[in-house]
């Protein structure tokens, strides 16, 4: 799994982070940071994460090995 | 797993119902019926960004879940009525489509002002509410426009905002409150509110009503109960929204104020839950355990994604036999609003705590966080208000809200500070 941020389009609203906070935080600058390529167990977290995005900015992707 | 699940209503609600079907180990039919020509977008752009320029459709689409492939979109398509004992649509131009299980997720459309004045294509008037009403806008709003705003609430405040950044000639929002967005802020925010609007050139006739709209063919000016009239080229009516629900009328449910749901949000028929009906979004009027028993509509962007979790659950529960799950619904409400430079964020049900608003964080005047409490001092709900930092200050408290006790529960023992 492959999780892509649009980042023209994130504004740091933070709600990733509650839903998925192995995967996404705000910096101390406030700033979107994170995994890019999570354990598969996380999906969930992850897909909730992309639903509650204001900006509908995170991209849950199935990587091909 | 064989039968249909029908999904009425296709914008947000009515994806994440049907992602969460899947979720919820739905595998049979699922088909979705929407009036409105578009796959599902994202309207919160519609008052904002949208307005403010060219916005591809592809930038506003929600992008389904892999898992909701094969679900059947019929778009153009409105749902007309419904035979609950017959598991039956009936669908414009006369068809009949039968169901296993049915999500209402028809949502709202604008309120619309009653008063005489010119009205459709042409006219000046506005809502928005679809993509095609922004587009519509968008054109209008043009440098010298005199844009009215009817109405103070969050897409009133939002609209006027981006009217002024796009530089109209003048922008005045009217509202028979006080204060802009006074309900869902309290006093002490929705007069800070007012200020920063004032200051970036947003002008407001507050405490008045509107009683006419003036002109033939086009608007040429708003009536104002005290007898006054603001000239317009452009009037924008944001006075709320009405639920989509006439379409379930002759069933014995209680459409008074959207559909009634119990706690698992199955629709409720002459007292009791419909268990193949379920109801999500803004079209539904819910109970939420983690403050009281009364059932509310919250029209929060929020609230369709954690409708549809709960409500699949209950419907897919109740076509396979499968347990439901106990718990009640009991979301924790949230909302934003982004005016001019500034955002508002709130965690929680701050309307349920207007008895006693305090200052947590900051000062009014810059970045700053307000927290909502009942009259016996229990917290509510938070709002800030300012810049990105507010809002992270105002999700410090976040984890407090989630574990306070539901209202109904006995009153704490006072704090002896």
């Amino acid at each position: 799994m492959k999780v892509v941020v649009d980042m023209n389009k994130c504004q740091d609203h933070g709600q990733c982070v509650f839903a998925a906070p192995d995967v996404f935080q705000l910096d101390d600058a406030g700033h979107l940071v994170f995994v890019s390529e999570p354990d598969e167990a996380l999906r969930t977290d992850v897909e909730d994460a992309a639903d509650v995005c204001p900006l509908q900015a995170i991209r849950v992707e199935d990587t091909t090995p | 797993m064989t039968g249909r699940i029908a999904v009425a209503g296709a914008s947000m609600g009515g994806l994440r119902a049907a992602e969460q079907l899947r979720a919820a180990g739905w595998a049979g039919e699922i088909t979705v019926f929407g009036d409105e020509p578009h796959m599902p977008y994202n309207r919160p752009p519609l008052s904002k960004e949208a307005l403010a320029g060219e916005t591809p459709f592809a930038s506003l689409a929600l992008t389904p879940r892999a898992s909701a492939a094969d679900v059947v979109w019929r778009l153009n398509t409105t749902v007309t009525g419904a035979r609950l004992t017959e598991r039956v649509l009936e669908l414009d131009g006369g068809e009949r489509s039968g169901y296993d299980g049915l999500v209402v997720a028809t949502g709202t459309r604008p309120r619309r002002l009653r008063c005489a004045g010119p009205s459709g294509p042409g006219s000046g008037r506005h809502t928005v509410r679809t993509l095609d009403d922004a587009h519509g806008l968008r054109e209008e709003l043009i440098p010298g426009a005199r844009v009215v705003v009817i109405g103070a609430g969050f897409i009133g405040c939002e609209v006027a905002a981006t009217a002024a950044g796009l530089g109209v000639a003048e922008v005045t929002v009217v509202d028979p409150e006080p204060l802009p967005m006074l309900r869902p802020l309290g006093a002490p925010l929705a007069r800070e509110l007012l200020r920063r609007h004032e200051l970036r050139g947003v002008r407001f006739a507050l405490g008045r009503g509107v009683t006419g709209l003036e002109g033939a063919r086009r608007i040429s000016g708003v009536l104002l109960a005290d007898g006054s009239v603001l000239p317009a080229d452009v009037v924008v009516e944001a006075i709320g929204s009405v639920p989509g629900t006439g379409w379930l009328e002759g069933n014995g449910l209680d459409l008074s104020d959207g559909v009634l749901t119990d706690a698992h949000l199955r629709v409720v028929a002459h007292g009791e839950a419909v268990p193949e009906v379920v109801a999500v979004g803004d079209a539904a009027r819910f109970p939420n355990a983690r403050y009281d028993a009364v059932a509310r509509r919250v029209e929060h962007w929020s609230i369709p994604g954690d409708t549809a979790r709960c409500a699949a659950r209950s419907l897919v529960a109740a076509l396979t036999g499968a347990e439901r799950d106990p718990a009640p619904f009991a979301p924790l409400p949230t909302f934003w609003s982004d005016q001019h430079d500034f955002r508002l964020q709130s965690f929680g049900a701050p309307g349920l705590g207007t008895a006693d608003i305090r200052i947590l964080d900051g000062d009014l005047t810059g970045d700053v966080v307000a927290g909502y409490h009942t009259a016996d001092g229990r917290l509510t709900g938070v709002v800030a208000l300012g810049g990105r930092g507010a809002a992270a200050l105002a999700a410090r408290h976040r984890a407090r809200l989630l574990q306070q006790p539901a209202l109904t529960d006995p009153a704490p023992t006072p704090a002896t500070v």
